[in-house]
């Protein structure tokens, strides 16, 4: 399996940690609803097909990132970082500008 | 007579061996069962069994997707053990210990069980004291543990590098003479020959579609082979726990599939006669009666439902094999495959009523499914007859997670990935 890495281009899976399922909500950190953070914290879609998960690029420029692999081919659609799907537009920007640029923009 | 005996083997080479009984019916499935049994795995015809046998339910159903032994009852590194740290695991993989013991009797079919014990495997002083405390819990609730030194498992363990300089020098280890292997499809054709004989129905590619709905409550399933109604209906159907409950409209379980991958070596002359653990990383390795090393590591590490594994894990398998056993360096792999294992976020399993009015569910074993095949069947079984879980697995209820009453062997949390 390879990961594209938004930094770092496609890279072998050894170099990747599982950080689980993506599509759990965690509740705000003042709730005290029981339900909403037992759901957070046992309960999964497990869903056999798309699964939006994170990985952190442990082995490599360590960031976390978000990505859509297929749990029944373990093909990978996409990859995104994690920093929030309002990311989106500003990955499409970060696509047209220098390497250099983008590290800068992190610091 | 029984069935199969010396005596039978006689009569039926007298008669050239063309009159045997098929081991089980093809029946076409009845409109209606009092139990419909959802998965015709290890555990599914182990609770078809014991719901014959101890329960006298024998208006029973097992439904299967696929052929018998198609599922994770054929893709097991066949380790049967009880070493474990807590007293409700324990209990209840000693009592299926004890099941196994009887087993080849109980169902007039040779599963091999072969006791030649479970060596696991320490590398430092606090890996040696932490398996000593697990050794005496084992012992205080009903089960055997025997430690051994370095020189002990030199002899009894002659091909192992004991030697200062190996990476993860071996200070003792922890031995489970009770444990051993078993042969797993005669697992699956003697349970599901001994249910058959006493009535239940066993219908291989037969697809579960959806469930038959009476309110909330769960009055039969259909099929791909039709409907069938059932006054309950018991899901055992390991990695595919959550396709499944989704088609009665469960969407959030505690469970996450995984894929989990395992090997067998070319046959080699006897080399090792007992199940050694490698405690510096993960590995368990023993040797088929055909000479096959059979072994595994840890899981792929990742939500997974394709029965097939990736390569880092088979490069950490096999360099944990080489540290162990030198000498294996060159012998060559024969065959690798993966199964879909059901983990739950505790890593202990779920034998529960519900969740559903009319519906049981068996699920969550981790990878530790094979050796509790029997005490799963036999208490899922009296969970379906009585209503109600037996002692033994009423702390493995599904309501644990929201009571906060979780069964953690290794203390991981709710991290499926690593139990």
């Amino acid at each position: 399996m390879l990961i594209n890495c938004p930094y770092c281009g496609p890279r072998d899976l050894s170099e990747f940690t599982y950080r689980g399922d993506a599509n759990r909500t965690r509740p705000a950190d003042t709730s005290t609803d029981q339900a909403a953070w037992n759901a957070y914290v046992y309960e999964r879609v497990n869903t056999a097909g798309d699964h939006p998960e994170y990985w952190q690029h442990s082995g490599g420029c360590r960031s976390h990132i978000l990505v859509m692999r297929s749990t029944l081919t373990h093909e990978i659609a996409s990859v995104s970082l994690a920093r929030g799907q309002k990311k989106a537009s500003a990955r499409r920007q970060q696509k047209k500008r220098p390497a250099r640029r983008r590290q800068e923009d992190r610091t | 007579m029984a069935e199969y005996s010396a005596l039978s083997l006689l009569k039926h080479a007298w008669s050239g061996n063309r009159d045997w009984r098929p081991a089980w019916r093809k029946p076409e499935p009845k409109p209606s069962y009092d139990v419909v049994i959802v998965g015709g795995g290890g555990h599914g015809l182990a609770t078809a069994h014991y719901l014959a046998k101890e329960h006298g339910i024998t208006n029973v159903a097992v439904l299967e997707k696929g052929w018998l032994g198609s599922g994770n009852i054929g893709r097991n590194t066949t380790i049967v053990r009880s070493n474990y740290l807590l007293g409700e695991s324990i209990r209840f993989y000693d009592f299926s210990v004890k099941l196994w013991e009887d087993l080849a009797q109980d169902l007039n079919y040779n599963v091999m069980f072969s006791q030649r014990g479970v060596l696991n495997l320490a590398h430092s002083p606090g890996q040696a004291d932490d398996f000593i405390r697990r050794g005496n819990a084992m012992r205080h609730d009903g089960g055997d543990a025997v430690w051994l030194n370095r020189d002990a498992i030199a002899r009894k363990v002659p091909g192992l590098d004991l030697s200062g300089s190996a990476r993860f020098p071996v200070v003792g280890g922890l031995l489970q003479p009770r444990a051993g292997t078993a042969r797993h499809d005669a697992v699956a054709w003697g349970f599901a020959r001994a249910a058959d004989r006493r009535g239940v129905d066993i219908i291989e590619n037969c697809e579960v579609t959806g469930f038959v709905r009476d309110g909330e409550r769960i009055t039969g399933v259909t099929t791909t082979r039709g409907e069938i109604a059932a006054k309950k209906v018991a899901v055992a159907v390991a990695g595919s726990t959550g396709r499944v409950m989704k088609l009665a409209g469960i969407e959030r379980l505690p469970i996450e599939s995984h894929v989990l991958q395992a090997f067998v070596s070319e046959a080699l002359k006897p080399f090792v006669d007992t199940v050694v653990t490698f405690g510096g990383g993960h590995l368990y390795m023993s040797q088929s009666d055909k000479g096959g090393l059979v072994f595994g590591g840890n899981l792929d590490g990742y939500n997974s439902y394709a029965q097939r594994g990736n390569l880092p894990v088979v490069e950490e398998v096999m360099s944990e094999m080489v540290a162990l056993f030198p000498g294996l360096a060159r012998v060559r792999l024969l065959r690798s495959w993966g199964g879909v294992m059901d983990m739950s976020m505790d890593g202990s399993p779920i034998i529960t009523t519900g969740p559903l009015p009319g519906m049981y569910l068996n699920t969550g074993w981790c990878y530790g499914g094979f050796k509790a095949t029997p005490a799963s069947g036999w208490c899922f079984a009296w969970t379906i007859a009585k209503d109600e879980p037996h002692p033994l697995n009423a702390p493995f209820t599904l309501d644990r997670f929201q009571r906060g009453i979780l069964t953690d062997e290794k203390g991981q949390g709710a991290t499926p990935q690593l139990h």
